[in-house]
This record gives structure tokens, C-alpha cells and sequence, in this order.
């Protein structure tokens, strides 16, 4: 690749990571308003996300806790962005290459370090108490969501999102992974799983805000809770990326052309917007689990079911 | 753009996303569920609680405070991160309300610390904090909420007012010890 294709390139990746943002941001908003119409109140704007970034980052004074607090927010942000720009997004591939299912899992676990270092640096027993749960929480939905994904490299034969998600959009919609039998099952659990990800009750355990004062953010004010916020938004926007491309195809529903790829941007939209919302009205019906209850349901409950659909994969397949 | 362009900007953003951490002293705590739930629902004006003094930009004091409270209050207020206001209710903040002869309570908040609205009543009704809250935004829209500006420019006084305060319960605690040792 000559240089200007690289810096092409990387212009629509920065691209990418703005609409990304613009899109969480959106969602943040919309997602306060769900909730607050399940509750029966009015709730606030639909733009609401952006106002209240607008107003951290434009806040006067920000305390900072040494170079390493500042520095961990801007590692979390990064590996985030970088594992969006590793995943199709409505089928169009931007640094897609071959293994990535698992380069997008190790670059998913590098936010949750960044949140550890900023922690730690902060000093609150507090945001100590939330890491811990952070990490715990990590490693319980993984397991259950890993063995979805090997699951689904098996029936594919290949290790490589996009290629998954091309092999799906064969026959249009009546190929995606969610309508082959064992595949619902592994969705239902992995779905389980985003629950986990995103951090939305039962599984809000690691920010618990009456609790543990919001865990891992409690000395965060200002820009740096601003910065917080932007990582929030594109996280929302990853993790739903990540079932849409595993089970719905991607959203892809057209090939070739311009306008194909409008048409499939549009459905990949309604597709994360639809997971984002079941997840929410799952948080608004649930209470907080405790941590050891949250790692026996994924570990014990979660991982069989998960185990269940890969042996009947693998069966079908043979 | 020019500074003041975008000041009006962060003024208009900082106006509909007001998050607050309430400190709930007295009798004021039992107001603010109503306020938050789906009968008057402050979330429509983006007004959200908050749960450490680091991310959030009101202070709510919700009635009488101890000389003993009055110190954590300060150090609540010291660590939130300006532009930052106070709303303080009820006529014990105000004036001392019903504890006005204690020995024990202090009787005007703004001498400890810069008050930008207080609400009247004993204890105001929820449309009343709903009030404040609108009047806080007019306030901060016209760019006249400069509590924390305040703090900043007569910090001395306000520090000499809250040692007073501080100093005059330490010399009762002596006081008493002493009379206990008798
Ligand atoms: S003003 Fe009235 S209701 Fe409020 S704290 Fe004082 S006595 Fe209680």
C-alpha cells in the first residue's frame, strides 16, 4: 500500500470513530429516555448526551490525580476506538483482517486496565472497590461469550468478522446466524453477556452509584468525567456492533453499490439500536445482582447453555 | 468565535445539565424523592443526581446544619469542580428557622459558604425546589450565578466565618470536658 491509500485510510477511520461517538452520544440520550418513559415520566431531550458533554468538558477547574490519571482515560479511549474500527460496520470492513474476533477481544479488555490505572492513581477505596468488581465481572461474562464466538468460528470456519458476517448475508436476511436453531440458543446467552458489557442491571455491579459512590469513577469531575462520558457512548456503540455482526448478519441486506451500502448502514443502525434497547428494558426490569451471584450465573448458568450450543454445533457441522 | 460566544455556549450547555448532589441534613430529604419520580420528573430539565461531589455542579442543603455537618459541607463544596452552585432550603439555612436559639446549629449558610438561591418554607414543597431549579438556570443563562466566583474572592472571610464556627465548638467541647473532670 502506497502512502496516500494509507492516509486515506486513516481519514475514514478517524471518520468512522466521529460517527461512532456522534451515534453513542445519541444513544446515551435516547437511552435516558427509555428509561424514564418505563418509569411513566417525561425524561429528558433526546440530545441530552451532548449537552452534558458539552458542559464537563467546558467546566472551569479539573483536578487531576498525577500524569498516570490523566493518561488511563486516554489508553481506555483508544483501545475503544481501535476495536471499533477493527469491527464491519454495515458490512463495510475498514481494518478487518483475518483472526480479528480474537484481536477485538483483547483490544475489548483494554479500556477496563485503562479504568484500573486511572483508579488506582485516584486512591479512593471506592473506585479500589470498583475495579475489582470490574474485573471479576470481566472475566465472568467472557467465558460465556467466548465460547459462543468459538462456537460460531466453528460453524463458519474462519476466525475473521467480516468474513462471518459475508458468509451470513448470502441468502439476505434468512441466513443470519440468529434464525440456525443452535444459534438462538448461543445469541440468548450471549445477549446475557452484552448485559454484562454494558454494564446495565442486574450486571451494574462494578459503578453501582448507591453503593460504591460509581466505583471506578468517583474522583472523576470535569473534562476527565467528559472524557469518561465520550468512551461510555462508543462502548455502547462497539459491544452492540459485536452481537449485530455475530448474529444479524451485520445488518447487511444488499450488495454492491452506493446505495447498498446506505441501505445497510441504515439497518445495522436499527439493529444496534434494537439490541441497545432490549438491554435497556432488562436494566429497567432488574435489580442488582451481588458479584459472587453474577459470576455463578455466568459461569455456571451462562456457560453451560453456551456449552450446550457448541457441542450442537460442532455436531452439526460434523 | 469569540470568547464570550462560546462562554454563552458553555453557560447554555452547563443550564440544561445541571447535576446535583444532595446533601440531605434535616427534615429535607423526604421532599426530593417526589421531585425525582414521575410526579414532577426534574430529569426533563436534565437534572440529574449524582453520586460523589467530583461530578457534580449543585449542592443541595436540605435544612438545618450542625456545626459538626457544616464542616463536611464545606469540604463537599471545596471539592466540586466550578462552575458550581448552592441551592440551600428552608428557613433553617436561611435564618435558623426553628432552631434559631440552639446551641449547636448554625443560623445563616451564606456566611459559611456562597448560597446562590435559597427556597423558602418549612419544608418547600416540591413545585417550590422545581422553582428553584428553573431560577437557577434563569440565573445562570443572564450569567448572574457567581457563587463560586464569590468563594474565590473573599475566601479569607469565608474561612475566618468557619473557623469562628468550628473554634466556637471546640471551646464547648473543652468546656465540657472540664466540667466533666470536676
Ligand atoms: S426549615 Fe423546617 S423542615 Fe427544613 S430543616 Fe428546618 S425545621 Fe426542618
Amino acid at each position: 500500500m502506497d502512502v496516500s491509500a494509507i492516509m486515506i485510510k486513516s481519514a475514514v477511520v478517524i471518520a468512522y470513530a466521529f460517527i461512532g461517538t456522534f451515534i453513542g452520544l445519541l444513544f446515551l440520550g435516547v437511552g435516558r429516555k427509555i428509561v424514564a418513559r418505563v418509569h411513566n415520566r417525561v425524561g429528558p431531550p433526546f440530545y441530552q448526551g451532548f449537552i452534558d458533554v458539552a458542559k464537563l468538558l467546558s467546566k472551569k477547574t479539573n483536578i487531576s490525580h498525577g500524569w498516570i490519571f490523566d493518561l488511563a482515560l486516554l489508553f481506555s479511549i483508544s483501545g475503544i476506538l481501535l476495536a471499533f474500527a477493527f469491527l464491519p460496520v454495515g458490512g463495510i470492513k475498514l481494518l478487518s483482517t483475518d483472526g480479528d474476533a480474537f484481536l477485538v477481544l483483547y483490544l475489548l479488555a483494554i479500556p477496563a486496565l485503562g479504568f484500573a490505572l486511572g483508579a488506582g492513581a485516584s486512591g479512593n477505596p471506592n473506585a479500589g472497590i470498583g475495579v475489582m468488581r470490574a474485573l471479576v465481572m470481566m472475566l465472568s461474562y467472557e467465558l460465556p461469550f467466548v465460547i459462543t464466538m468459538i462456537a460460531l468460528m466453528i460453524y463458519y470456519d474462519t476466525t475473521s468478522i467480516a468474513r462471518i458476517v459475508e458468509l451470513q448475508s448470502v441468502n439476505g436476511i434468512s441466513s443470519w446466524a440468529i434464525f440456525i436453531p443452535p444459534f438462538m440458543l448461543a445469541a440468548a446467552v450471549a445477549d446475557m453477556a452484552l448485559q454484562g458489557m454494558l454494564m446495565e442491571q442486574p450486571f451494574d455491579i462494578p459503578v453501582a452509584p448507591h453503593e460504591i459512590a460509581s466505583g471506578p469513577m468517583v474522583e472523576f469531575g470535569g473534562k476527565y468525567l467528559g472524557t469518561l462520558m465520550l468512551y461510555k457512548a462508543i462502548s455502547i456503540v462497539v459491544e452492540t456492533t459485536l452481537f449485530v455482526d455475530f448474529f444479524l448478519g451485520g445488518g447487511v441486506i444488499m450488495h454492491g453499490g452506493i446505495v447498498a451500502n446506505i441501505a445497510n448502514f441504515i439497518v445495522w443502525f436499527v439493529l444496534i439500536f434494537i439490541v441497545f434497547t432490549l438491554s435497556l428494558l432488562i436494566n429497567t426490569a432488574f435489580p442488582r445482582f451481588r458479584i459472587e451471584q453474577a459470576f455463578t450465573f455466568y459461569w455456571k448458568y451462562e456457560a453451560i447453555l453456551a456449552t450446550v450450543a457448541l457441542i450442537w454445533v460442532y455436531w452439526m457441522v460434523i | 468565535m469569540r470568547y464570550e460566544e462560546w462562554s454563552g455556549i458553555a453557560r447554555k450547555a452547563s443550564k440544561r445539565s445541571l447535576w446535583m448532589v444532595h446533601f440531605c441534613t434535616g427534615c429535607g430529604a423526604i421532599e426530593m424523592p417526589p421531585v425525582m419520580t414521575s410526579r414532577y420528573d426534574m430529569e426533563r430539565f436534565g437534572i440529574a443526581s449524582m453520586a460523589t461531589p467530583r461530578q457534580a455542579d449543585v449542592l443541595l442543603i436540605t435544612g438545618y446544619l450542625t456545626v459538626k455537618t457544616l464542616k463536611r459541607v464545606v469540604q463537599v463544596y471545596e471539592q466540586m469542580q466550578s462552575p458550581k452552585y448552592v441551592i440551600a432550603l428552608g428557613s433553617c439555612t436561611m435564618n435558623g428557622g426553628m432552631y434559631w436559639d440552639s446551641y449547636n446549629t448554625i443560623k445563616r449558610l451564606d456566611k459559611y459558604i456562597p448560597v446562590d438561591i435559597y427556597v423558602a418554607g418549612c419544608m418547600p414543597r416540591p413545585e417550590g425546589i422545581m422553582n428553584a431549579f428553573l431560577k437557577l438556570m434563569k440565573l445562570i443563562d443572564e450569567g448572574k450565578a457567581r457563587g463560586w466566583e464569590r468563594y474565590k474572592k473573599y475566601y479569607e472571610r469565608y474561612k475566618k466565618n468557619q473557623e469562628m464556627a468550628f473554634n466556637f465548638v471546640k471551646k464547648e467541647e473543652k468546656e465540657e470536658e472540664k466540667n466533666e473532670g470536676d
